[in-house]
């Protein structure tokens, strides 16, 4: 009895799937876990006003998510991509090899990565040379020689006399993550290019200028906390020496908890990273089908509600959870861009 | 030893044991004390890990409701006063609630703080009102006291000041409304009734949970029956040579392999070679089969190895055929076995995520699916996916979340227990 009831089951179980492989009502989203926090309440919203399902958001990371988007057209691939990072030529090439060849771009913003600490503990002042002195697995010499040591310094203060004497400890994202990605492009890139001579490696070898500027220290100081910024933040909280990064969004809903640390005498504060003048920000992005416009209901729709004016805009709802909006002539012209599915080419 | 030698005076054995007999007791009870240390060192963790949790996620169970005095306004709805069911879902009900607290709180003027004023109920509140008056069309120009749901931020404040990320404004309005009584926690049913959501408020578990039981029910339904007849097969009809040795050693490979690779021959079998969809409880049961099939079939092998070959002799000696000795002796006797161990495998599948993240279970649902190839998600991944959110509710939902996974890990587990307890026989 129990055997016949498993079998029909299965076959039940079974059956069902081809009905499912015919047709897809939902709309399918894949991609970065920064953009995954505003996707879905643009999803949610967008399935609340009744006329289409709720679209369906999968984080899988930035590259992840593109390449499963790039695998082809038809039902089973998804229909967006959410980038935390501009998609690469050799990303536009795949697609291209698996017939998904027109495609829109939507930039929707930018987010900042912050260096921050514990409400109340000292207020850091750092330049994106100290961020990279600090944190850089190996270090132009002290003694002012153009050669690399391994990373010498245990305090803030042999970084630079004008901070203070307590340990280095930061804790920070693990190399998966697209936030570390940025954060090595952008922070440590910056501070490394502020060294002439290795700057100048970049157009001789631009692998060993990689090397050189994006490697973090591995002997304690910088410590991987795991992709969970909530993580980070409850640790910042219980231990007063240590520094942490993590998106800006996160730290705007700890604002009791956490301060941000200036950098380049800038603070992060939602007005300096939208005009640019926080340098730690990137752009974030999604990327739309062209090909499933019309055959997956509602795509459109969604691209609509998501660069609409309550969404996008600088007082709408994604701006309520952290995202820092467009100025307001790239905003039109991202939105006008979108509603007609331009498609785009590097 | 014939020729007498001089003996050393020799101790009876009866004074060295006396004498050895204090060191003797002590190190029994050391060795007890020592099992008793490990037990309570074992509790006192799970205790620190249930009281932190609990701690944690017992605040979700409630949620903060606000009483607004909401005029059901045709006008302000922007309908007709016989408006149709279609034409009041399309409303406005932001107005309404506007309206409320704009009247509750007169002096409220500039724009910014009326802003700050209409963040105080959900964004959620606008669709309960809306559900209430297609409930009932005749409430349309009527007025009456409603409780709507608060923001997360309002309920994170209610349930620890301390932590509230409301401005100074926002807390005179919130600590008014509560001393009138116009501001209260309430049991939180959106926790059991609602998909995810990306507000605390809305957010609950049925999603995650409904997903989890389709998803176990395609890998019991595969795995159990599979499994057992291979254990069957092994055990009462397979010879003893090299090919079954090497299938044993691969079984039990099989059963250490570390699952996330079970979901990438998902991803790569199911639904790139046999196209079936992304995120479904289909799929994701499928997988979960994989994980489970090999605990299974070790364990069936084990209950049926258990059944006393006497038993089978004394069948076979009576004329009945091998087919008839295991239906009718071996399996009834192994079932109670076999059942214990196809719910120790249950209980891994539903604590699975690293398997499902390949095949696109970790991801954002609203909708609760109906079916095994809609999208779904399920407990273990829902978990994941709040802890990682920004929103300060969503700590305790996680916690919350925890919860009720670890009831039905309890559920499934004293199950095993009872069933072993109640049907195993001994010889």
């Amino acid at each position: 009895m129990k055997r016949l009831f498993s079998s029909a089951l299965v076959v039940a179980a079974v059956a069902g799937a081809p009905a499912a492989l015919a047709q897809r009502d939902n709309i399918g989203i894949v991609g970065s876990s920064t953009v995954y926090p505003f996707s879905t309440v643009v999803a949610e919203r967008f399935g609340r006003a009744g006329t289409f399902r709720t679209p369906k958001v999968e984080s899988t990371g930035t590259g992840g998510g593109i390449k499963l988007f790039c695998a082809g057209v038809g039902v089973q691939h998804p229909d967006i991509a959410n980038a935390s990072r501009r998609i690469k030529e050799s990303e536009v090439a795949d697609c291209r090899r698996n017939g998904v060849t027109e495609i829109t771009e939507v930039l929707i913003g930018f987010d900042g990565i912050v260096i921050a600490n514990a409400a109340g503990a000292h207020h850091y002042e750092l330049s994106l040379r100290d961020v990279y002195l600090a944190l850089a697995k190996d270090v132009p010499n002290p003694d002012g020689s153009e050669t690399l040591v391994a990373n010498p310094y245990r305090t803030w203060q042999q970084v630079n006399p004008a901070l203070p004497a307590n340990p280095i400890e930061v804790l920070g994202p693990p190399p998966t993550s697209g936030t570390r990605d940025a954060f090595a492009e952008l922070a440590m890139e910056g501070g490394c290019k502020t060294f002439p001579w290795i700057k100048a490696i970049k157009d001789s070898d631009e692998s060993r200028f990689k090397a050189i500027c994006h490697a973090v220290r591995e002997d304690g100081a910088y410590i991987e906390a795991g992709e969970n910024d909530n993580l980070i933040v409850q640790k910042l909280a219980a231990n007063r020496n240590a520094l942490g990064v993590f998106g800006y969004s996160f730290m705007e809903e700890n604002a009791d908890k956490v301060q941000g640390s200036a950098i380049g005498g800038v603070v992060p504060e939602y007005e300096a990273i939208a005009d640019g003048s926080y340098p730690v920000s990137r752009p974030l992005y999604f990327y739309v089908k062209k090909a499933h416009v019309g055959v997956i209901p509602g795509i459109a729709e969604f691209v609509a509600e998501f660069v609409s004016e309550r969404s996008m805009g600088e007082e709408g709802y994604l701006a309520d959870r952290g995202l820092i909006a467009l100025p307001p002539a790239a905003y039109g012209k991202a939105a006008a861009a979108a509603r007609a599915l331009t498609p785009f080419s590097l | 030893m014939s020729d007498p030698q001089p003996q050393p005076p020799r101790r009876a054995t009866i004074d060295v044991v006396r004498a050895g007999l204090g060191r003797r007791y002590r190190r029994e009870r050391r060795f007890r004390a020592y099992g008793l240390l490990s037990v309570l060192l074992a509790l006192a963790s799970l205790l620190l890990l249930f009281t932190d949790i609990v701690d944690k996620g017992v605040g979700a169970f409630r949620q903060t409701r606000v009483q607004l005095a909401i005029h059901y306004d045709p006008e302000r709805l922007g309908v007709g006063a016989r408006a149709a069911a279609q034409e009041l879902a399309a409303a406005d009900y932001e107005a309404l609630i506007k309206d409320a607290l704009h009247e509750r709180f007169p002096a409220v003027a500039s724009r910014a703080e009326r802003r700050a004023l209409a963040r105080l109920p959900s964004s959620a509140a606008a669709w309960e009102l809306r559900d209430r008056l297609l409930d009932d069309p005749r409430l349309l120009g009527a007025r009456e006291k409603v409780w709507v749901l608060a923001d997360g931020s309002v309920d994170a404040h209610m349930k620890d000041p301390g932590a509230s990320t409301l401005g100074p404004l926002q807390r005179g309005w919130v600590d008014e409304l509560a001393q009138a009584g116009e501001l209260a926690l309430r049991f939180n049913a959106n926790l059991f009734a609602n998909g995810d959501s990306r507000d605390p408020e809305l957010a609950g578990i049925r999603g995650a949970l409904v997903g989890s039981l389709l998803t176990l029910a395609v890998t019991l339904a595969l795995s159990f029956p599979l499994g057992v007849a291979a254990a069957v097969y092994l055990e009462e009809f397979a010879e003893r040579n090299r090919w079954t040795d090497l299938i044993e050693v691969n079984i039990n490979n099989l059963a250490a392999v570390p699952s996330i690779i079970f979901g990438l021959l998902g991803l790569a079998v199911f639904i790139a070679l046999f196209g079936m969809p992304r995120s479904a409880p289909l799929v994701g049961g499928l997988v979960l089969t994989l994980v489970t099939f090999p605990t299974i079939i070790i364990a069936s092998r084990a209950a049926i190895r258990a059944v006393p070959p006497s038993l089978r002799e004394a069948a076979l000696g009576l004329g009945a055929s091998q087919v008839q000795v295991v239906l009718h002796h071996v399996l009834p006797n192994a079932l109670p076995g076999m059942l214990t161990g196809a719910i120790i495998g249950m209980a891994r599948a539903l604590g699975e995520t690293a398997p499902l993240l390949m095949i696109g279970m970790v991801a954002f649902i609203v909708d609760v699916p109906g079916g095994f190839t809609d999208s779904a998600t399920v407990l273990p991944v829902q978990i994941y996916l709040w802890a990682d959110s920004p929103e300060r509710g969503f700590t305790a939902l996680t916690s919350a979340a925890i919860m009720v996974l670890l009831g039905f890990l309890v559920l499934m587990n004293a199950l095993a227990v009872l069933l072993r307890n109640r049907f195993e026989k001994r010889w």
